[in-house]
């Protein structure tokens, strides 16, 4: 027997009962040493959101004092190698800040299923084709750019029913539906597009006015727009119960069943959602750039990840949150836009995001001591 | 069939003991296998019999002083791990290591593949190799057949036959006929199943290898072996001649007292007071069962592994699906074959699996989410979930449980298993639960926090609830229970209620009940 009960009357056999004085002794001692025990554990650092350290700490935010790093290093080369300061200006950041907007939306899209346990790789086809679908249906059909911008997000919401049905109905692999829709996408771009560039200045540019040329603090909406929806995001995930169920459906899908939470909708909702979200991403693009076209925006799939999991390594450590991924994007669009201000070829842009995304989640693995990486799923 | 055994003995050990920290799981264990002898190995959880298995495996080291030989030569000890093949044994456990998305043959060659690096695998080789070697031993087993669409005996059959293949391989360095360990490989056979792996066995000893039957099941340890050891407490509690015993006899060796005369017991269960009542319960080994349940009754039900008592707590919350029955609940009847965990936690089911991070709880979120994953709706209003509400609340239950440390905000699998259990258990009892099914609340709980799930358990139950403990732990229902059913072949085998509700009796009538009720029917 490896647990011997111990109770009142009987105790390990160290204790000889003759050598206590009474039994209240000997309870006074139990206590004491239970005492002891308690004080023990409360003292062992256990992971969790709020016991702390140093430690704890430099893990939630080092990606800010990266980011910060980052922006005074470029601050530096450009002051004293290059003599000019082009880097550290309003103009440049609120550049930034308005045209990464894009990015960030995407990302935030993605959170949603990856909590869920799900890939969602269609997300930036999905953004492309609603694109394309709003330019043309403001360019050429004459649509009010209300009616337009609402069909692109139902077009979106459509798209992720369908990842969702063959998801979860067939029991496909999310990875696998998504890869394919993803392609098929794309297809579907380039027919509606021909594969020329749908441009909506020459005949309403009422959706450039909204999100491009509005402005505050010299930022355009854009930024705004992605701001509100982190905000929006990280409220439903963090206040709301249908947010709780996301993250025990993603954590534990057994758990999640067995108190009751319909597994099935919440997946499916989530990928529906991650669609309207790839959807707003395109109406977005559509009013910073004035145009769509069938191939530019594609490849912004690798850059989404890298910053939802990137994010994943700061803020809530160890879980896709938006704020860690919103900071991500912004690490990733400094790096790049300095990169792209001393004249450094376009090629080591890929470098940094692919590289940036490694050894920054490496050195997160660092500071948890490499304790393997755990996204549900 | 008569096996050839000769007095030669193929396995000798003298002396074998092994302690973990300060308890002692084997004690001084001596035991002789012969060749072409099939020996059983009984004995209760705990009674040492999987410690000298990993003895043998090597991966347990044994206290110095036992004494191992095979084939008459002295082999040191501890076994290297993995080397015991090279001196003629082979193991298969109830976890077959097969790879379920592989083929027979595939799974078959993975010894060879690990063994040695081949650049050019004959595939048609291989194939006709184990077509031979089933063949052999009279299997109609496709090589190419997936493993995980074959039945479950059919795996347990490849299982085997692989490990023996394995022997057959080193003879040249062992020189025998190889010793094949099977541990517990008959609790989720069905009955003809058992059938062709005893006659995989007897083929097995009928060519001079050595068989060890370790099984809980003393009429299968009848059926199949030529002599049988019983271990207690660590200790040989006694060999004897399969052919001359009594399954008393076992019985009496296994639960180390003497067997008092069979009581045929009248059932004494709910009268009419009964507010749960189960009908007709079916599911994948429980057949066609009955309870009834009073209010404020904490009822355990228990068996040996695979009597098919552990799936009833799921069978009514609907966590898996039952075939059939009726759960009628304060004058509400529901049809079980169609229960979802979603209207068992509206009619105020709580349901505590046995698989604490996994099932039960989340282990990488905080303890205040898993505490009000049930109680949800009493935070949010509309969109809104009041966390520091939730949070606040958390921190009172775990206060008024005595979890330790109490704060919400750590991660479950941050505590101990105690204390994960006390937060799972306090989970379902804010719920007020109607009615409460447990399987092994207290696995992996430490002595102290033990005794606070049970008085957890016990409030809930003066509070009217209806508990339900399905639990392979004598102790802890003997301590617990009202009344408990002890399972045999998917039915209710014997009821005890009252004083009959001890340790001693419980562990006897799961032995007893399983050769009783097939073989004499004592009712």
């Amino acid at each position: 027997m490896l647990h011997g009960s111990v109770d009142k009357h009987g105790s390990a056999g160290t204790v000889s009962p003759g050598s206590l004085g009474s039994v209240a002794e000997y309870e006074a001692r139990i206590a004491e040493l239970e005492r002891k025990v308690r004080s023990l554990q409360e003292q062992r650092k256990l992971p969790g959101l709020s016991s702390g350290g140093a430690k704890r700490f430099v893990e939630r935010y080092a990606i800010i004092g990266i980011w910060v790093l980052l922006i005074a290093v470029f601050a530096l080369i450009d002051n004293y190698v290059y003599g000019s300061s082009r880097f550290l200006t309003w103009i440049n950041f609120s550049t930034m800040f308005g045209t990464q907007a894009v990015l960030v939306v995407l990302t935030l899209g993605l959170l949603l299923p990856l909590t869920a346990g799900d890939f969602d790789l269609s997300g930036a086809a999905t953004m492309t084709v609603v694109s394309l679908a709003v330019a043309i249906m403001i360019s050429t059909q004459q649509t009010p750019t209300m009616a337009a911008v609402l069909i692109g997000l139902a077009i979106g919401g459509l798209v992720g029913a369908a990842n969702a049905f063959f998801t979860i109905y067939f029991r496909i692999h999310s990875l696998i539906v998504t890869l394919g829709m993803a392609t098929f996408l794309i297809g579907i771009a380039k027919w509606i597009s021909a594969s020329r560039t749908v441009s909506i200045f020459g005949s309403n540019p009422s959706l450039i006015e909204w999100v491009n040329q509005a402005r505050i603090f010299n930022v355009s909406m854009s930024f705004w727009y992605a701001l509100l929806l982190c905000i929006a995001v990280w409220y439903f995930l963090e206040y709301t119960t249908q947010g709780r169920k996301l993250l025990f459906v993603g954590r534990a899908r057994e758990v999640a069943r067995l108190a009751g939470i319909r597994v099935e909708a919440v997946r499916a909702w989530a990928l529906v959602g991650a669609g309207v979200i790839a959807a707003l991403a395109g109406i977005l693009a559509v009013g910073i750039n004035g145009s769509a076209d069938p191939s530019s925006r594609v490849g912004l799939l690798l850059p989404a990840f890298a910053a939802a999991f990137l994010g994943a390594t700061s803020i809530v450590p160890g879980r896709f949150n938006p704020w860690g991924s919103f900071i991500g994007v912004f690490l990733l669009a400094t790096g790049i836009s300095g990169l792209q201000i001393f004249g450094i070829p376009n090629w080591v842009q890929d470098l940094f995001y692919g590289g940036g995304l490694i050894l920054a989640v490496a050195a997160s693995q660092l500071v948890r001591r490499r304790r393997p990486m755990e996204f549900g799923g | 069939m008569t096996p050839p055994i000769s007095a030669e003995p193929a396995l000798e050990i003298s002396g074998l003991s092994k302690r973990f920290g300060g308890a002692v799981a084997l004690d001084g264990v001596s035991l002789s296998v012969r060749r072409g002898e099939v020996h059983g190995l009984l004995g209760q959880n705990g009674s040492g019999k999987s410690t000298l298995i990993k003895i043998l495996s090597g991966f347990h080291a044994p206290e110095p002083g036992g004494r191992l030989t095979l084939y008459g030569k002295d082999v040191p000890l501890p076994l290297p791990a993995g080397d015991f093949r090279k001196l003629g044994l082979a193991f298969v456990h109830q976890h077959l290591g097969l790879a379920p998305s592989l083929s027979v043959m595939e799974n078959m060659c993975l010894s060879d593949f690990a063994a040695e690096a081949r650049w050019l695998i004959d595939w048609r080789k291989e194939s006709q190799r184990i077509r031979d070697v089933f063949a052999e031993y009279a299997l109609a087993i496709d090589p190419q057949a997936v493993v995980g669409d074959l039945p479950q005996v059919d795996r347990c059959l490849v299982a085997i036959v692989r490990a023996l293949e394995e022997v057959r391989a080193n003879q040249a360095q062992h020189g025998g006929n190889g010793i094949l360990v099977l541990d517990e490989p008959t609790p989720f056979l069905p009955r003809a199943g058992v059938d062709r792996l005893f006659a995989l066995v007897e083929q097995i000893a009928a060519r001079g290898a050595s068989v060890i039957f370790v099984s809980h099941d003393v009429e299968e340890i009848l059926q199949i072996t030529d002599r049988a050891t019983v271990l207690r407490d660590g200790k040989v509690a006694g060999t004897l001649e399969t052919a001359s015993a009594r399954p008393e006899d076992f019985v009496e060796m296994i639960v180390g007292r003497r067997v008092e005369q069979y009581r045929a017991r009248k059932a004494v269960a709910g009268g009419d007071d009964a507010s749960v009542e189960i009908t007709g319960l079916t599911g994948q080994v429980c057949r066609d069962l009955d309870i009834r349940l009073a209010n404020g009754e904490v009822l355990g039900l228990t068996g040996l592994i695979g009597s098919g008592f552990d799936e009833v707590p799921a069978l009514i919350y609907g966590a898996r699906k039952a075939r059939a029955g009726q759960l009628k609940l304060d004058g509400s009847t529901f049809e079980l074959a169609n229960m979802t965990p979603r209207t068992a936690i509206e009619l105020r089911i709580g349901y505590l699996p046995a698989d604490r991070i996994g099932a039960s709880g989340a282990g990488s979120l905080p303890v205040a989410d898993n505490l009000g994953l049930p109680s949800l709706s009493r935070f949010s209003s509309g969109l809104r979930l009041d966390r520091g509400g939730l949070f606040r609340w958390a921190g009172d239950v775990g206060r008024a449980h005595d979890v330790r440390p109490n704060d919400p905000a750590l991660y479950l699998e941050g505590l101990s298993g105690g204390n994960q259990q006390k937060v799972l258990l306090a989970k379902w009892l804010e719920i007020e639960p109607r009615l409460l099914l447990l399987d092994e609340p207290t696995q992996g709980v430490d002595v102290g926090a033990r005794q606070q799930v049970f008085a957890a358990i016990d409030r809930a139950a003066r509070a009217g609830a209806v508990v339900l403990c399905a639990s392979t732990d004598a102790e802890q229902l003997a301590q617990i229970c009202n009344r408990v059913l002890v399972f045999a072949h998917g039915r209710i085998a014997a009821e005890l209620a009252g004083d009959d509700v001890t340790k001693e009796e419980i562990t006897f009538q799961c032995y007893t009940g399983l050769s009783t009720s097939t073989a004499a029917p004592a009712r």
